[in-house]
């Protein structure tokens, strides 16, 4: 994002965690309340990082794994003659799939609570940045009027 | 189904697929090609025989779903679960490893097939070319600055519209089989009542679900996910869509249909958005959610809750399960990584019984229609055919546990539904009709609106 920016800039999705990073424009007339939202969505922003670029990695990894026990357990090769990489079909993935959800369940029960408090307050946060924002406007508006 | 099949999609899909699996790494093998490219032309197929189902169907109007007739519903289990978008299908894949993506490609494919976003089937369809540019663009960097222009897309995404359309038909439908004399205004005002309420459900259901949105296929381009709209103004959006919906029910049809919005609201929201992530149960509750919107639409017609209403509503929530089981079936890599707990990955043969179950269910539900005086006999013997036809393909899906016979299911569940309702309009068993047998006390036009206006 350009240096001379007055806003907020999103990205592409992370290629691990698949989430969008943002870059927060901090503002030099920045109020205490603005910048305690702005370190709020950056550390929300951080912990998502963190959480799902683990999870995913984990996921791939032990996809892999699973696959290349399985393609082992009946006989076969990683890769095929043709150099491609074997996969298993669908129903034997199902049994990874499952076996995942269930070893991951209580690590999303606790992401769940962390990340539904954070996007809470974040917008709660917003809420009041906004009002303290329109009421200042009105206030201008007010003297300019006077004025 | 047949007739429709022998549409030729437009040249410009086919050609996209084959411009995306250029641009990939992943080495296809022709024949997986080849299911991709049917895939697309059913998905086409599905739509074009959709928007003649919906003109044949409007009496009424049309978020989603994304996943039924689950109004409000979330992605997963309504009906009108929201299509995914083709440019989506580049941006997944570079991510992936190559044994993933033949499975990523299909459940995104599977997604696509979903009855929600029509919308987008049309814009894709429409922008062939530009979707190359559109993917390009995703990769950039782009400002938060809400544009007014691009407003009312995002909002219409932020509320899943097309699935708030379907869930309107489904209340009209409820108005409609109700055995009093049609009112104009009271229809249209249950019906906005109900989008109002619907949009917000789903706004709501979209801000609590970012980060787990952003990490599955089908629902990585949504408007918050994307940073095109603040989530302190999807909250706002979704307080001045409810607040008014809801008023709107209460006071300008009844507080019972009002009750019921605002119960629905708070189920999809509350209940079932993060029992998502907690328990197999969600598909129970989700049913519900769909279920409640005919039994709006007939209290508000009539001001009462009665079998007739239970029994519509009792038709909805059957349909849920075939059509959300068979549609997760091809999900189950996303919901896993997800951590979605879905019965297609952890109980899979529950997933195949329920639905199968709520197929013949449909049957007998069907039959007891002309019980209740809802509809005549002809209604149950017209039914049939549908009704077997999709235990069958419940019955093989039950049998095959496969993909195939998924998704014959779930493309059965997208018209079955429509024509079901359709059927039963017609069947229906004709208020001047009781009136002669003496079964309806005889109702003045100003009794009547006396007990829809309070």
């Amino acid at each position: 994002p350009p240096a001379h920016s007055r806003c907020d800039w999103i990205g592409p999705p992370d290629r691990h965690s698949h989430l969008r990073p943002v870059i927060f424009y901090a503002p030099a007339e920045e109020s205490a309340l603005e910048r305690r939202l702005r370190e709020a969505r950056q550390e929300a922003q951080a912990s998502n990082q963190r959480f799902w670029a683990r999870h995913n990695r984990a996921f791939r990894q032990e996809k892999e794994e699973f696959i290349y026990s399985r393609l082992k357990a009946k006989g076969l090769e990683m890769r095929d003659e043709s150099g491609q990489k074997a996969t298993l079909n669908a129903e034997e993935m199902a049994d990874f799939y499952k076996d995942f959800l269930s070893k991951n369940l209580e690590k999303h029960l606790q992401y769940n609570r962390d990340w539904y408090k954070r996007n809470f307050r974040i917008t709660f946060l917003m809420g009041q940045v906004a009002l303290v924002r329109a009421l200042r406007w009105l206030r201008r508006r007010k003297k300019n009027v006077e004025q | 189904m047949s007739a429709a099949r022998r549409c030729r999609p437009p040249r410009a899909l086919a050609g996209l697929f084959v411009w995306h699996l250029r641009n990939t790494d992943v080495r296809q093998i022709p024949c997986q090609f080849m299911h991709l490219y049917h895939v697309a032309n059913d998905r086409l197929i599905t739509f074009q025989y959709f928007n003649f189902l919906k003109r044949m169907y409007v009496t009424q109007c049309n978020k989603d779903l994304s996943q039924r007739a689950k109004p409000k519903s979330d992605p997963i289990v309504s009906p009108f679960h929201e299509l995914q978008q083709l440019d989506q299908e580049k941006k997944v894949v570079h991510k992936i490893s190559p044994v993933s993506a033949v499975h990523q490609l299909w459940s995104e494919a599977s997604s696509r097939n979903k009855w929600g976003e029509l919308k987008s089937a049309a814009e894709t369809k429409d922008s062939g070319i530009p979707v190359g540019a559109e993917s390009k663009e995703d990769r950039r960097w782009k400002e938060m600055k809400l544009r007014l222009d691009d407003l009312p897309g995002i909002l219409a995404r932020l509320s899943k519209i097309k699935l708030t359309a379907l869930v309107v038909s489904t209340t009209s439908a409820g108005f409609a089989m109700a055995p009093v004399p049609f009112e104009l205004t009271c229809f249209l005002l249950a019906s906005l009542g109900t989008g109002l309420a619907s949009c917000a459900a789903n706004s709501i259901n979209q801000f609590f679900e970012v980060p787990f949105d952003s990490n599955m296929n089908r629902t990585k381009n949504r408007p918050l996910v994307r940073g095109q709209i603040s989530p302190l103004l999807a909250v706002c959006f979704a307080a001045s869509c409810g607040i008014p919906g809801i008023a709107l029910l209460t006071l300008g049809v009844n507080p019972l249909t009002g009750a019921l919005g605002a119960f629905n609201i708070f189920l999809y929201t509350c209940c079932y958005t993060p029992l998502k992530r907690m328990s197999i149960a969600n598909t129970w509750v989700g049913a519900v959610v769909g279920a409640i919107p005919p039994i709006m639409g007939w209290t508000a017609a009539t001001g009462s809750l009665d079998a007739g209403a239970l029994l519509l509503g009792g038709i909805l929530y059957s349909w849920q399960f075939p059509h959300f089981n068979a549609l997760s079936w091809g999900l189950r890599e996303d919901y896993s990584r997800g951590g979605y707990c879905m019965m297609s990955v952890t109980h899979p043969g529950l997933c195949r019984r329920v639905a199968l179950r709520h197929c013949l269910a449909l049957i007998g539900l069907s039959a007891v229609a002309p019980v209740l005086d809802i509809t005549t006999w002809t209604f149950p013997v017209v039914s049939l055919p549908i009704n077997l036809y999709i235990s069958y393909l419940g019955f093989r899906f039950y049998r095959d546990a496969d993909r195939s016979s998924s998704r014959k299911l779930f493309f059965c569940s997208l018209w079955h539904l429509p024509m079901l309702l359709l059927v039963m309009f017609t069947c229906k068993k004709s208020v001047l009709e009781k009136e002669d047998k003496g079964d309806l006390p005889r109702e003045s036009p100003e009794t009547a609106m006396e007990i829809r206006l309070p």
